[in-house]
């Protein structure tokens, strides 16, 4: 069986990798290109835990096949924070306390810069309904939508909102 | 003298349906034992599936635990959690 | 009770910094139990019956193992056939055999999705592609869904050799009845006829599974020495040797198991699945073997906690006292004996003080995945028809549910039907709590209802270990045994600190494997905050001993006349202002001149967990056309003792009540008739998302706990008690429908509004 060669960005950095036709963007990310961030909750696209953004649009990484990420600009978790730096919506899960066990994180982050960078204003409602494809089981999600909604006021340099 | 409840019949189907009884024993370990000794087969119970609530403290484990006189005693099932 | 430092002292208890293994996790960086790998790894995978129940009459490997890049399979004949080992480990009772035939199935499958063989190949292409060449021959044999179906007479029996327990005299045939356990008080009988309002009901939910995010995962790896490590997800990392060890037949010592990350539990990963069968592939194959479940594994094959029939009576005089009560429970155990039937029985009437009780329950086995420990195990089952009653009751006496409530609540000194004298308890001040809270007496539009509903749950202490470290530069580093599953991290990091008297950046806390830190029970229960807290907190004032008397031996002059305040040594009494204060940073300095590294662990076995009240206020809008429920506003109110970090008890209960509601409205196992699992997947077993829920308060009341040294008392287990009946109650009060059946999903209310409005119309 022999294997596809992608090219692809990931992160800012341009990648070459080799994948089998059914292998999942997630899979490689995970297992070829030690990615681990993106998580496997349920590989069907229901739990959004393997977020990632790809071309400017939040895709499920489970959902797309490797082979698709050819020419393509992906960004994981790994990719949000500046360096050292931490984005605002990193920041202010953490100042919320918007986690607990911390696997649904790394997708919520992702969706969150994505709804962000679509919707710098969003309302709570519109924050749960973008956020309804990423599942915690932890929080109950009110720290979460708290983190979202001071994210996106501190992006906007406003204030904090609540 | 120490006054011991079974209030569940984990404990009283050893007993004869008797649920309560008063003891000599100090700690936890000489009630494991004089149960035993009373009833056989119990202290074996009460070690692998029972707390003592000890005037409403709950101890699991604890032989050490101390029956003071006039103590209230009571063999629950042991607690877990999630 | 003295509690180490005086409450208005504090100064990092209490607060809500940043987690110290936040920054990981936000960032992708931290390691759960499927990112770890190791050099030579192979993938490991199962294969599990289609068939409800069935006899394994062959197994034939020998097809799987001539597949090319296969390394090894195993069955269970490749594990010791150990004989029956009652024992209480940690979160529940647990029968060793049982356990090991759960892992592998040996002569019957009792439920789809039962494991049968596992294979190790060079990618999980290959493995999956074995699982197909593994020939098992099965002869199906009937099976049994429903937990009454399981109880009638003549139903298909699951074990031969089970005998229901607690009755007498002995039974001479066997039963899927495991046990039957029973709890009195006073005289039920008499009771109810003091009565001059009963209610009653029959009672049911489904079995609903943790749902944790993260799969169950584990990597394994064996030396020809046969000292093996394993890398999993669990909720204990000593939990996962001891169990390995049993049903591999090996010596503890001989395998060191490191807790990664993980992704959520709620009681799901308090036993083992994956791990001793990754390590007998790995000793076979010779190399490191990974293994993940799918979610439809997850589903299938792990938790998912008990399915109930419960049947509850209530009597009560015309002022609201309430003279008797009654139930009877039968819980779905799943295939092996062990539903939580116990704490079912206490729970339900454990927040009441009332003089005639009389409790039945039967814990009972079907042809379903064994049951696991989820949130307060029991509890919430109880409750949801015992609050739903109580509802009923206030609604039939015309007395505010929460006024009925409190008259007949617990106190300190009541005693329970099951015998424990309450103490030092504070469910009235909960109970006063959501009273006076606004939500409660907010106005409500037509069409909305309001509910409330009351959980208790015990709390639990036992076995932990924690160890304090001052490094060579003065930092300190905490460890303890246990995973952190919810920002445990922080709240042993926290206490350490404010006992050692420095800011929580200087305490880095980690999570040991089981080569590294002493023997703990694993993170559940709600009880390492109160018992692993109390290990972390005793090593600290040691440690703080020590750093008074090398300060002392600096100073040359006796240890009594140091005294340790914010992080520094002072000489006191006749010698005050007699040195400049020592830093942590220079006693550090100089800790091998002064008698060596500067540590202390201390092991314990915590007693005295103080049980947790709560009471939630919950409203919600029905949707006439659909059935749909919106739950429009919610409130937990709870006493948790003492707050270390607010933040994340909030976030426990609010979690909780998020799980109640899903438990209340959505989710549940549901099977065809040949015993199959229909919706094996987030899609069609549907957990709460953010959209289905509004924001949840989280009310604290804090009634310390006298044992534990900041008041500590268990958080995470009483908020997934009420929500149900919490809910149901709203329900109740916006549709006048009692809906006793979860979960009280679209199709149903919507069939339950549509015939009452049919039977009004006619």
């Amino acid at each position: 069986m022999s294997k596809h060669h992608v090219t692809t960005t990931i992160n800012g950095e341009e990648t070459e990798f080799l994948c089998e036709t059914q292998e999942t963007l997630l899979d490689v990310l995970r297992n070829t290109l030690n990615l681990t961030g993106s998580k496997e909750g349920c590989a069907s696209g229901d739990c959004g835990a393997c977020s990632v953004i790809a071309d400017g649009t939040l895709v499920c990484s489970c959902l797309m096949l490797g082979v698709e990420a050819e020419g393509k600009t992906i960004t994981t978790v790994e990719g949000i924070a500046d360096g050292e730096t931490l984005h605002p919506v990193q920041r202010q899960f953490l100042e919320h306390a918007a986690l607990q066990c911390g696997f649904c994180t790394p997708g919520f982050i992702v969706a969150t810069k994505a709804l962000l960078d679509a919707n710098p204003d969003p309302t709570e409602e519109e924050a749960r309904y973008w956020l309804a494809g990423n599942l915690c089981r932890c929080t109950g999600y009110d720290k979460i939508i708290r983190a979202v909604m001071d994210a996106a006021a501190e992006m906007r340099g406003e204030a904090r909102a609540a | 003298m120490p006054h011991v409840v079974f209030a569940g019949s984990d404990a009283s189907r050893f007993t004869g349906g008797r649920t309560e009884l008063e003891v000599t024993a100090t700690t936890f370990r000489r009630l494991v034992r004089e149960l035993d000794e009373r009833f056989p087969g119990l202290g074996a119970r009460v070690e692998v599936g029972m707390a003592v609530a000890i005037d409403g403290v709950i101890y699991q484990d604890a032989y050490a635990a101390p029956l003071a006189e006039g103590s209230e005693i009571v063999l629950i099932p042991k607690i877990g959690g999630g | 009770m003295n509690y180490i430092i005086p409450q208005s002292e504090l100064k990092v208890v209490g607060t809500r910094p940043v987690r110290p293994d936040g920054v990981d996790k936000v960032t992708g960086r931290a390691t759960f139990g499927a990112d770890m790998t190791l050099a030579g790894m192979i993938w490991g995978k199962m294969l599990r019956s289609p068939h409800a129940h069935a006899r394994i009459v062959a197994i034939d490997t020998s097809r799987a193992l001539a597949l090319p890049g296969v390394r090894a399979v195993v069955t269970a004949a490749d594990f010791p056939d150990i004989a029956s080992e009652e024992a209480f480990v940690g979160e529940g009772p647990m029968n060793f055999r049982d356990l090991s035939r759960n892992c592998l199935a040996r002569d019957k499958v009792l439920y789809e999705g039962h494991a049968v063989a596992a294979v190790a190949a060079a990618s999980q292409s290959v493995a999956e592609a074995a699982l197909d060449l593994i020939d098992v021959t099965y002869e199906v044999l009937p099976h049994v869904i429903d937990v009454e179906a399981a109880m009638a007479a003549g139903a298909p029996i699951l074990h031969e050799d089970m005998f229901t327990v607690g009755i007498e005299p002995k039974p001479t045939k066997p039963s899927n009845i495991a046990k039957r356990v029973a709890f009195a008080k006073g005289d039920a009988e008499a009771g109810f006829r003091e009565a001059d309002v009963i209610v009653e009901g029959r009672y049911t939910t489904q079995p609903v599974h943790q749902a944790y995010i993260e799969p169950h995962a584990c990597l394994a790896q064996v030396a020809a020495d046969g000292q093996a490590h394993i890398y999993s997800s669990t909720q204990g990392q000593f939990m996962v040797r001891a169990y390995c060890a049993k049903v591999l037949g090996w010596e503890i010592a001989d395998i060191r198991s490191y807790p990664m990350e993980i992704g959520g539990g709620f009681g799901g990963k308090t036993l083992v699945y994956l791990e001793p069968v990754a390590l007998a592939l790995a000793r076979k194959a010779g190399r490191p073997v990974k293994m993940v479940m799918t979610r439809e594994e997850v589903f299938r094959a792990s938790g998912p906690t008990s399915g109930a029939v419960i049947e509850v009576k209530i009597g009560a005089r015309r002022d609201g006292s309430i003279v008797a009560a009654r139930e009877v429970l039968k819980y779905q155990a799943g295939a092996f004996a062990g539903s939580p039937i116990g704490p079912g029985c206490m729970c339900g009437f454990a927040m009441y003080d009332l003089p005639n009780v009389d409790v039945v329950g039967y814990d009972v086995v079907s042809n379903r995945p064994k049951v696991a420990a989820y949130r307060a195990p029991g509890a919430p089952i109880t409750s949801f028809a015992v609050e739903s009653a109580m509802d009923d009751l206030a609604r039939k006496l015309k007395i505010d549910p929460l006024a009925l409530r409190e008259m007949n609540g617990a106190r300190d000194g009541s005693k329970t039907h099951y015998g424990v004298t309450h103490r030092d308890i504070g469910f009235l001040a909960t109970l006063e709590a959501a009273r006076s809270h606004p939500h409660y007496s907010a106005p409500l539009k037509p069409g909305q209802g309001r509910g409330v509903a009351c959980g208790f749950w015990f709390n639990i202490g036992g076995e932990s270990s924690g160890a304090v470290h001052v490094n060579e530069d003065g930092s300190i580093s905490v460890v303890s045994g246990n995973p952190d599953i919810g920002g445990s991290r922080a709240s042993m990091a926290m206490m350490a600190a404010e006992v050692l008297g420095v800011p929580i950046e200087h305490v880095r806390p980690i999570v040991g494997d089981t080569a590294s830190i002493g023997f703990s029970h694993l993170t559940g229960g709600s009880r390492v905050t109160f018992a692993t807290g109390m290990a972390v907190t005793q090593a600290a004032e040691r440690v703080v001993d020590q750093l008074k008397q090398r300060a002392a031996q600096i100073w040359e002059i006796p240890a009594e006349a140091v005294e340790w305040k914010d992080g520094k040594a002072y000489p006191a009494g006749l010698n005050a202002g007699a040195f400049e204060p020592l830093s942590l940073a220079q006693i550090a300095l100089k800790a091998g001149r002064t008698g060596g590294p500067i540590s202390s662990e201390v092991t314990l076995n915590a007693q005295g967990a103080g049980p947790g009240f709560g009471c939630h206020i919950c409203d919600v809008e029905v949707d006439s056309e659909t059935g749909h429920v919106k739950i429009l506003r919610y409130t937990a109110v709870q006493d948790v003792g003492k707050a270390i970090h607010p933040s994340y008890v909030e976030g426990q209960i609010q979690g909780g009540a998020a799980q109640g509601i899903g438990w209340a409205l959505n989710e549940e196992y549901i099977y065809d008739k040949d015993g199959k699992m229909e919706n094996a997947g987030f899609l069609d077993y549907r957990v709460p998302v953010a959209s289905d829920l509004p924001l949840i308060e989280a009310v604290m009341v804090e009634v310390p706990n006298p044992r534990h040294p900041f008041g500590v008392r268990g958080v995470g287990e009483v908020p997934i008690v009420p929500p149900m009946a919490a809910v149901a109650n709203a329900i109740r009060a916006a549709t006048g429908l009692r809906m006793p059946d979860l979960p009280i999903s679209p199709p149903k209310l919507r069939a339950a509004l549509d015939a009452a409005s049919g039977a009004k119309a006619a």
